[in-house]
């Protein structure tokens, strides 16, 4: 069931184009990569998501309600462009920005104080922001992110200048607050994080989704026609004999064991390639290869551009 | 609503928390009372006393030259070789000489000094001279002695009144106007600029220091931008109020303390208007006629009339430029970066301050009605010309232009703020701040 549902939407700056109907849907309660290349409209249509801006055509819907009230206490957002005001203090910045979320104030001290404790800043809440370090003042955007209960997290590349302790720490925090029923989308250039977090993806690409579709779905659809295959024999004799039905994607060869990549085309099935070689070559191991997001993202830019 | 309270409280308490708003709270009315007090201490301090040889050849001005408390008239039958030479023997700080040719050739009388004597003492003997000269001059020709003179000569001053469409009459003080109306009118300009530059600068770190980007996904721009602007103005109210009252409470508290050395001197000048010949009393008792006047004039003026509309436009003009500065300050990445904008902004400002000072020789004229009329030059030229009286039908107009210019600009000032907010690392051009005008957000 969907909780937020993106619908044909469009976006124009002067003659640029940030968004060009766009569509996805993000189901209740998942992690949902929202994944594309510098420029491409992903923080165009966080914005619009969050109400900042409108879109020229389409519209967007959050549980079922038109994104046209005040949706700013059910959602969360942590900008990839994020910062504080430097002379505050703390615990003052934190309360503000949780108040101006809706929050009343003693309900807000309160949940700030568990946070704080959770995320060890508690000895901070007095000391200025501007003595934070950049981890520490990570760590209290994501709080003042989360501590209103959002329904909806928008999290723009939210482990960029943590260590990788303090990652791990945050990402446990966002799978926590998942499972208890935050809806959360997740916008990183960084592919581990989105194999290891995300159920669904939208890839955007120059204005347009060109992507999207369950994590498992998307790996699949690219696995079915990859292969490694290792192999004693000669080298021409075997390109010679993979003939047109594959194309060769790399090899690599060590002593008299040569490994290769190969991609299935068109209706060849594996049968069809190894009837192929076997009478040229004998075969060693034969795997399927499994595409990390990384290729899958990369892959997918490219083969848009050729189109 | 509540949103924006909360953005007004914390502009205005970052604000008024800052050492640096402290210390000018402090140091403005030590400023200003230094201003006041520091002149009136410096004359009760005994002042140089300056002794005045004259050598007069030609006999007519004997005791013409009137001591004061600070200038004393020696006369003296010695040559003016001999003095010249003696000069410097006795304590005498100049030496008027005054040739036997004297009424023929006035150009020929000299000042001898070691020390340059004050213009005013100058100008004083000049016209001593001038007068004995002139009424000796009448006497020759028309044979009228000195008291008959001054009985021809009737005392003028001439009272203006202002008199208004219903018959009323108005007595008023052109001096006392002009005092009010620039005072009021250097406030407001000064409270224009720092106050507005404020608010440039608080757009432009929210900017830069990207935190606008998490607030605005709680609040509208709009609301930021107006949260701001409120929260400024209050500073600046608090400030000036502060100013207020602690420069009085110095000024009072300098006087009491002040006033113990006054006594004393009082008591020195009594004594010294005892030798006084009559004339001079005549003439302190014109004085302090003067300072009547004043005070007479003082309850002449309309009081509420003046506070309020110093509020109003006081407020009126900071929030129309204030908008305007928000607005640049979205539209830049850093404050180096504001000159271009700012330039049409700060022409009217100064326009009009310079405009003040011929507003006030003629606050009737048309340019007076002109600039007092437009929005952007009103809050500094009303000013000026509401303490020499005013229609009512020409404040309210002047006023609600005003209040109208502020909502229209406030309006367009935030529909480029909500776009200049979110383009970070852009130089911004006019012709796009015309486009965002009219994008769609």
């Amino acid at each position: 069931m969907s909780f937020l549902s993106v619908v044909n939407v469009s976006k124009k700056y002067d003659d640029h184009v940030a968004l060009r109907n766009v569509s996805f849907d993000v189901p209740r309660k998942s992690i949902f990569g929202l994944l594309g290349p510098n420029g491409a409209g992903k923080t165009s249509l966080i914005r619009i998501i969050n109400n900042i801006t409108a879109p020229d055509e389409g519209k967007v819907t959050l549980s079922r309600n038109n994104l046209q009230e005040n949706t700013s206490a059910y959602i969360g957002y942590l900008p990839e462009e994020r910062g504080l005001y430097k002379k505050m203090k703390v615990g003052e910045q934190a309360l503000y920005l949780t108040m101006l979320k809706g929050m009343d104030k003693h309900e807000a001290i309160v949940e700030l104080r568990k946070w704080f404790d959770k995320l060890n800043l508690s000895d901070w809440w007095n000391k200025r922001v501007e003595d934070l370090s950049k981890g520490m003042a990570q760590k209290l955007q994501f709080i003042v992110t989360v501590v209103h209960k959002p329904k909806l997290l928008i999290l723009d590349e939210p482990f960029s200048g943590f260590d990788p302790i303090n990652t791990k720490l945050i990402k446990e925090e966002i799978l926590k607050l998942n499972r208890k029923g935050t809806t959360v989308i997740f916008s990183t250039h960084n592919m581990e994080s989105v194999e290891e977090l995300c159920d669904r993806i939208a890839l955007i690409n120059k204005a347009q989704k060109i992507l999207e579709g369950s994590v498992e779905e998307i790996k699949n659809n690219f696995q079915a026609n990859k292969i490694r295959l290792s192999f004693k024999g000669n080298m021409i004799a075997f390109t010679n004999a993979l003939w047109t039905g594959c194309e060769l994607l790399s090899s690599s060869s060590e002593g008299n064991v040569n490994t290769v990549e190969i991609r299935l085309l068109n209706e060849v099935t594996k049968k069809n390639m190894l009837e192929a070689i076997m009478p040229h070559v004998e075969l060693l191991s034969m795997n399927d290869v499994v595409p990390s997001m990384n290729d899958i993202f990369i892959d997918a830019v490219n083969q848009y551009k050729e189109s | 609503m509540n949103k924006i309270k909360l953005i007004i409280q914390r502009e205005y308490l970052t604000r008024i928390r800052k050492r640096s708003f402290i210390v000018m709270t402090i140091l403005g009315p030590l400023l200003m009372a230094g201003l006041m007090i520091v002149p009136v201490w410096l004359s009760l301090k005994d002042v140089d006393l300056q002794i005045i040889q004259v050598i007069d050849e030609t006999y007519a001005f004997h005791k013409e030259f009137k001591d004061s408390p600070t200038v004393i008239y020696n006369y003296s039958d010695e040559g003016i070789v001999q003095a010249k030479a003696d000069f410097f023997k006795y304590n005498y700080t100049s030496i008027l000489y005054i040739p036997r040719n004297a009424y023929s050739s006035p150009s020929a009388i000299r000042l001898f000094h070691k020390k340059q004597p004050s213009q005013r003492t100058l100008n004083k003997i000049n016209n001593t001279i001038s007068e004995v000269m002139e009424r000796d001059r009448i006497k020759l020709k028309f044979d009228i002695n000195r008291d008959e003179l001054k009985a021809l000569k009737p005392e003028i001053n001439v009272l203006s009144i202002s008199l208004d469409e219903n018959g009323e009459e108005e007595e008023s003080s052109s001096v006392l106007n002009m005092i009010l109306g620039f005072a009021g009118a250097i406030l407001i300009y000064f409270f224009i600029f720092l106050y507005g530059v404020q608010v440039m600068r608080g757009v432009i770190e929210e900017k830069t220091n990207r935190i606008v980007e998490i607030i605005i996904s709680s609040v509208k721009p709009f609301q930021l931008m107006f949260g701001k602007i409120a929260g400024i103005a209050l500073v600046g109210l608090t400030q000036f109020l502060l100013w207020v009252v602690l420069t009085s409470l110095i000024i009072v508290g300098a006087q009491r303390v002040m006033s113990d050395s006054m006594k004393h001197k009082m008591t020195e000048q009594q004594r010294m208007e005892e030798f006084m010949p009559e004339a001079e009393i005549q003439n302190e008792a014109q004085d302090n006629n003067i300072m009547q006047d004043l005070n007479e004039n003082l309850s002449m003026i309309n009081f509420p009339l003046l506070l309020l509309s110093f509020i109003f436009y006081f407020m009126g003009g900071y929030l129309l430029y204030g908008a305007l500065f928000a607005a640049i300050g979205s539209a830049v990445d850093s404050e180096a970066d504001t000159q271009q904008f700012m330039f049409p902004i700060t022409i009217p400002l100064i326009l009009s301050f310079v405009m003040a000072q011929s507003v006030i020789s003629n606050p009737d004229g048309t340019l007076a009605f002109w600039f007092s009329i437009i929005p952007l030059t009103s809050p500094i030229i009303m000013m000026v010309r509401i303490p020499f009286g005013i229609q009512i039908s020409e404040l309210l107009l002047s006023m609600g232009l005003l209040v109208a210019s502020f909502i229209f600009v406030t309006w367009l000032a935030g529909r480029i703020y909500r776009t200049g907010i979110l383009m970070y690392g852009k130089k911004s051009s006019y012709r796009e701040l015309w486009k965002w005008l009219f994008y769609n957000n």
